[in-house]
């Protein structure tokens, strides 16, 4: 019983997920075969306008990215909390509803601290 | 075992068919841009190819077939060779959950019009949208170009600043619906009415983070073409180009069916309680306005600036989906 | 019977290539290349959810592990300075006594995992898990007390995390 819900529910999302695979690799592959290849030095340099490259292209990112991209692990965290609760929330009624505002409003003061202290400021 | 077989045989046609389906829509969806643009620019547009040029996403393809692919140097040859394929999975995979149509009866089964119905369908959309922002980063990264670089970090940072108000912005249709799973939020719709009257905030953000989420202008700073060149595809070339480009439409035409199914009622229309194969034609009807919205707003505003766009999406959409969702889980509690 | 058989074979297959894919995460010199692996060990768990009929927690799996964790993994490693040129040596001279932890370890979990009797779950009828899981968060008997502290805890994650990586003022 169990297990026919699973290969009703999941099964068809693996075999689409293969198919796309397949497709791209694919795609791909039709390109190497029928592409022709001419390397030379100056054509694999990295392209920059025309002009020679200058110094490397690794090179550190700025920590502003890393801040957004923790700021996102949080607010995401607190999406994912918010949709369970969505689905059974005409079922809970006015204590559910609380509960939740009580979460969000915690979340809330974190989010005017984030913007007060400048880190969605981006120069 | 048999109806194992079934679901699986069932489930290959289902897939080959979405595959080519949206291969196709990803064809003509760029010929109609192009088409599009030039009527807004009052000009042409492709025209030689065919009548009214509608072979020219095949000539397209067929041109893009026999380029060079390069390989720059010192990249890291193994991303770079799959961060094009990452691209494209999820834009297709995400369609799993969206149904077309209501079930119809076909060879003397039910068959549903959709590959999958999960009752965890809205949140299974985010996962597959989420996992979307690799390929970009990895484009950016193995291609050892600092424009790809820059660009692949914009258009991560920018994608996951807008996946939370995407995220908020689902919920409200979920609260009034009470369910994650597409059909669902299509059967709630049908019971009441479209969502995008009662959501209409929620309809908003949705496809304002949409639009942010698949790089479409007016925010497409990672492609800025002025300053980036292509941003994080400018090194690629031949076939891995064209499938960075397949992933962006297909994600377009992902991103406009999810709001259809979300606000515009989805497949529902008149008469189609009857005549279910109906469905399909609603449903195309709606997305493809959707589509032709989105290239409208792409011919009409200008891009916005990266500190601008990044203000937008935390000081401004975020709190306004944040409000919505407050507002409707009080009106849907206190109101019934 | 057969059914069930299948599952377990699944089930092996996708384990295996998990702890592959985790052995991997720890070997490999390129941090990016660890950081990818590390997602497929994430996308392999999420499927043993899937296999476990738990499709919340495996879409979760895989909106913040791979989606925002690791994802945030991959900001961190591009924040470092020689992601690829990694030379330096892999083990240090108490390898061999990590290794006799990790057995012993290893053993005694799975002495204990096998001694323990499982209870037999009585009949799969949950319903709709999704429901359930609503219902518990905000549940003054089940979870309500540990979902409001989580949201404290996420407050002091992110003022921790700006003390750590918003740059000062004065460094302007």
């Amino acid at each position: 019983m169990l297990l026919q819900e699973l290969l009703r529910d999941y099964l068809p999302i693996a075999i689409l997920l293969f198919v796309a695979t397949g497709m791209a690799f694919a795609m791909v592959a039709l390109g190497h075969l029928f592409g022709p290849r001419r390397d030379g030095k100056a054509k694999l340099m990295p392209y920059e306008s025309g002009m020679t490259p200058i110094g490397s292209a690794v090179r550190r990112m700025p920590v502003r990215y890393y801040l957004i991209a923790v700021l996102f692990v949080l607010f995401d965290i607190e999406v994912i909390f918010l949709l369970p609760w969505a689905v059974v929330l005409r079922k809970l009624g006015l204590f559910g509803l609380i509960e939740m505002l009580v979460f969000v409003t915690i979340l809330l003061v974190g989010y005017i601290y984030v913007w007060k202290k400048g880190a969605l400021e981006w120069e | 075992m048999s109806p194992v077989i079934g679901i699986v045989i069932e489930a290959i046609i289902k897939s080959a068919l979405m595959v080519f389906v949206l291969a196709t829509a990803f064809a003509y969806l760029t010929l109609a841009e192009r088409k599009i643009a030039a009527f807004v620019q009052v000009r042409k547009g492709p025209n030689r190819v065919g009548p009214w040029g509608l072979m020219q996403p095949a000539a397209d393809g067929i041109k893009l077939l026999f380029k060079e692919e390069m390989v720059p140097a010192g990249a890291d040859k193994v991303l770079f060779f799959l961060a094009p394929i990452l691209t494209m999975i999820p834009a297709m995979v995400i369609m799993a959950v969206v149904p077309i149509g209501p079930d119809v009866e076909l060879f003397g089964r039910s068959i549903r019009l959709g590959i999958s119905d999960l009752n965890v369908g809205m949140l299974y959309i985010l996962s597959v949208a989420s996992v979307a922002v690799y390929g970009i980063v990895l484009a950016g990264w193995s291609s050892a170009n600092k424009y790809s670089l820059l660009g692949g970090l914009r258009a991560s940072a920018q994608m996951i600043s807008y996946e939370i108000a995407l995220g908020l912005s689902i919920i409200g249709p979920i609260i009034l619906a009470g369910t994650m799973s597409l059909q669902g939020i299509i059967t709630a719709q049908q019971q009441s009415t479209w969502y995008v009257l009662w959501q209409p905030v929620g309809a908003l953000v949705f496809f304002l983070a949409g639009l942010a989420e698949v790089n479409r202008a007016p925010f497409d700073m990672p492609e800025a073409e002025q300053e980036l060149t292509a941003g994080y595809f400018t090194e690629y070339s031949g076939m891995k180009f064209s499938l960075f480009f397949m992933g962006e439409y297909i994600k377009m035409v992902a991103v406009c069916a999810i709001a259809t199914t979300l606000f515009l009622g989805g497949y529902l229309g008149p008469y189609v309680e009857q005549l279910p194969w109906l469905g399909i034609l609603y449903f195309t009807i709606k997305t493809t306005a959707l589509l032709f919205l989105m290239i409208w707003i792409r011919l009409t505003l200008p891009r916005l600036r990266y500190d601008q766009l990044m203000a937008f999406g935390w000081k401004v959409l975020l709190p306004l989906a944040l409000a919505n969702v407050v507002v409707t889980a009080t009106a849907t509690v206190l109101l019934g | 019977m057969e059914a069930v058989s299948a599952a377990q074979i699944i089930f092996i297959v996708v384990a295996l290539l998990t702890v592959a894919t985790t052995f991997l995460v720890v070997t490999v010199r390129n941090l990016i290349h660890a950081a990818l692996w590390l997602v497929a060990t994430l996308f392999g768990i999420a499927v043993i959810f899937v296999l476990l009929d738990a499709g919340f927690m495996a879409t979760v799996q895989i909106v913040l592990y791979i989606g925002a964790i690791a994802i945030l993994i991959v900001f961190a490693v591009m924040l470092t300075r020689r992601v690829m040129q990694d030379v330096g040596p892999q083990s240090n001279e108490n390898w061999w006594l990590g290794t006799i932890v990790a057995a012993v370890f290893f053993a005694a979990i799975s002495t204990l995992l096998w001694s323990i009797r499982w209870p037999a779950l009585p009949g799969a009828v949950v319903g709709d898990t999704v429901l359930a899981l609503g219902r518990s968060l905000v549940d003054p008997n089940q979870y309500v007390i540990p979902f409001e502290v989580a949201s404290v805890m996420l407050i002091i994650a992110l003022i921790g995390s700006i003390t750590l990586a918003l740059p000062g003022k004065q460094s302007e």
